[in-house]
């Protein structure tokens, strides 16, 4: 067994707009997995920039603690703009 | 003469980009790892759309030329006979092993490279547009091939035999493509000057060692029997086989719409 | 949590209809139809490049050569995203194409049929992503999240697929006597082919109901496979040809077309490898498999030698993200 190893591919689509996870690829390199992305991933004029990591890189949190690390945040309205009531007369803020 | 010359140079681009087109074609669907297969056939539509182009501005030069020739892209491409195709020989060699394949885009590659390069400044409209587009494409293809010469040179034992093997077989094909034929004419470009065509040899020569040294592989010595003429119709027994596949419907159904 | 709980959980969702993301709990015995079914999937993508491909060096016109090589690199590319979305489950793609070229996994029987004329390109186009689209559309919705995106991918990019196969058709159906012919013959032979696309009877096929309980199926096969007759029987009209089965007709009762019996015996036999092409499939397969083994080890053998010199140096190949992007 000698695969290559797994990369994941993020693309900007838009001048402006945050690179989004597109999907993954085998490379054996960085060089050739940008390109290979290039290949695989803007043939319908997807993309104008790319960033590929290679996916054991990739740290992710565990669905076992999603209820420590994400329910806490549930009840902290208080950080949301509709939480406060202001009268209508106030105009734009 | 001056359209007849102009025609026949663009032809000649676009037959090589067509042949080289019509052979990397016959990768899809075999390329050794699925991202490469998707790849090599990014550059077969690059540049058989390349030949699009071109072909579509020949014949509205030989409708022009000979009123009611009724020349289309399709005509050209698939109603003339070997003789009348100029592409250069090194497109229509069979592929081979997947080395030889990418030695042949990177030579290729890199003669597009110089000649669009130079061809953007032409005052000729139609050929300065397509060298604009086709600049870019054959800028990655070079890129592209440049960094696989690297990796199968520079690889295992066995790819860079095989590379070097290839190497061999295709090196005496590069001696024709820096050789001006009579249609390569001076109007056609923007200030060629006396060097013109050696200044392109030059550049194509000097970026061509730097990665053939950079992937360990040895230049052939310069005495093996260089093939040439096929920029003015003169063909290897290759290019038939591959006109009678690539034109049979044409030829077995003329005159229908596809 | 102990499994009663997370099974639970898992069903609750497929309930909700909430996806299933790789690394959430599910029962082995989903991950395993997902693997066989996405992995099925991926190597029917890459199989099919090939009676399609036989076409590519043949095409008629520069435009049709560009449009046909283009179908047949989406259809790599759509394998790839496929191979990709099982490699989540914990499977590599190379153990996947060993199952395919050791003949244990299987593909879509459909490719198993020989591209005999030009006008194959056109039935192919117009039946059999006809019938891979109406299987596909309700695999967006699976509840496996990587399976669905790739297919909503998948989806948006054939969307031109079966369109460029009709007006193949199309345009042999108006043109000369022989290519009328010639595209009809072509619907004659792929027209019971793409019919058994989608799979066996309801009642003879042992995983539908596990797969629709578990929302990876939405439709049953015979639900389906309804649903292309009526589409293809209004849309043969159009062209002016025949769908070769004497027994098709509109049951006003039904609000669907009536359709003569698939012959389960061919069915089955090319499922089990005695196809026209299920040999030539193969052996295009392995070929290109083993001619590719010396890239890809020279490939690695490169990184691997890049990945050293450049421990002592910086790295020239590609830019690294600075911080602040």
């Amino acid at each position: 067994m000698n695969e290559q190893p797994l990369w994941e591919v993020f693309i900007r689509n838009k001048q402006g707009l945050d690179h989004k996870h597109v999907g993954s690829l085998h490379a054996a390199d960085a060089r050739t997995a940008l390109e290979s992305a290039r290949d695989v991933y803007t043939r319908r004029m997807e993309g104008i920039s790319i960033w590929v990591v290679e996916s054991r890189y990739i740290h992710a949190s565990s669905p076992e603690d999603s209820g420590s690390f994400f329910d806490p945040a549930n009840d902290k309205v208080y950080r949301h703009p509709t939480f406060y009531k202001l009268p209508d007369e106030v105009q734009y803020m | 003469m001056e359209d007849k010359n102009i025609y026949e140079y663009t032809l000649m681009l676009a037959d090589s980009s067509l042949i080289m087109g019509q052979r990397l074609s016959e990768w899809t669907g075999h390329g050794p790892i699925l991202e490469l297969d998707i790849a090599i056939t990014n550059i077969a539509l690059d540049e058989i759309g390349q030949a699009r182009l071109l072909y579509q501005f020949a014949a509205e030069l030989k409708n022009k030329q000979e009123p009611g020739s009724k020349a289309t892209e399709d005509t050209i491409a698939f109603l003339r006979d070997a003789w009348d195709f100029k592409n250069l020989q090194i497109s229509e060699l069979p592929n081979g092993d997947w080395g030889q394949s990418v030695l042949k885009i990177f030579f290729l590659a890199h003669w597009q490279r110089q000649m669009y390069g130079k061809l953007i400044y032409s005052p000729i409209k139609n050929l300065s547009d397509v060298a604009e587009k086709a600049l870019k494409e054959v800028t990655y293809h070079v890129r592209w091939s440049s960094d696989w010469v690297r990796r199968l040179g520079d690889g295992t034992e066995e790819s860079r035999g095989r590379m070097q093997k290839a190497l061999e077989y295709l090196w005496p094909y590069t001696q024709e493509f820096f050789e001006p034929e009579g249609y390569e004419w001076d109007g056609i470009f923007e200030n060629a000057g006396e060097d013109f065509f050696e200044n392109m040899k030059a550049g194509w020569n000097k970026e061509v060692s730097l990665v053939l040294t950079e992937a360990s592989l040895t230049l052939p010595e310069s005495h093996t029997y260089m093939r040439k003429g096929g920029k003015k119709g003169l063909h290897t027994e290759h290019l038939g086989h591959l006109l009678a596949e690539m034109q049979f419907l044409q030829r077995a159904y003329p005159g229908c719409e596809w | 949590m102990d499994t009663e709980a997370l099974q639970k959980e898992f069903d609750e969702k497929i309930e909700k209809d909430i996806k299933i993301e790789p690394k959430d709990w599910m029962p082995a015995e989903y991950r395993k139809t997902l693997i066989r079914q996405i992995s099925q999937h991926a190597h029917s993508e890459i199989v099919g490049m090939l009676p399609e491909a036989n076409w590519i060096t043949r095409a008629p016109t520069l435009n049709r050569k560009l449009i046909l090589i283009a179908k047949v690199q989406d259809e790599a590319g759509h394998g790839l995203y496929l191979y990709c979305a099982a490699e989540t489950l914990n499977i590599t793609r190379e153990e996947m194409q060993e199952q395919l070229l050791s003949g244990k996994a299987k593909y879509s029987s459909i490719f198993n049929y020989p591209t005999l004329t030009w006008a194959d390109m056109g039935a192919i186009g117009w039946l059999v992503d006809g019938a891979a689209i109406i299987n596909q559309i309700p695999l967006c919705r699976t509840s496996f999240a990587p399976y669905s995106r790739g297919m909503i991918r998948i989806c948006k990019e054939e969307s031109f697929h079966q369109r460029q196969g009709y007006q193949i058709l199309l345009t042999l159906a108006q043109g000369s006597k022989e290519q009328k012919a010639m595209a009809q013959d072509a619907i004659n032979r792929w027209w019971w082919p793409s019919v058994m696309m989608f799979g066996p009877r309801d009642a003879d096929s042992p995983h539908t109901k596990q797969s629709m309980a578990w929302k990876i199926k939405r439709f049953s096969n015979d639900e389906l496979r309804q649903k292309f007759i009526d589409m293809c029987a209004q849309q043969v009209e159009v062209l002016g040809l025949k769908i070769p089965d004497p027994d098709l007709k509109w049951n006003e009762e039904r609000k669907h077309y009536d359709f003569g019996e698939i012959d389960w015996d061919e069915f089955w036999s090319v499922v089990k490898g005695y196809g026209p092409c299920n040999e030539e499939r193969m052996s295009a397969r392995i070929a290109a498999h083993e001619n590719g083994k010396w890239v890809r080890d020279a490939a690695m053998a490169y990184a691997a030698k890049q990945d050293a010199k450049s421990k002592s140096s910086t790295d020239k190949t590609s830019t690294k993200i600075s911080k602040n992007e």
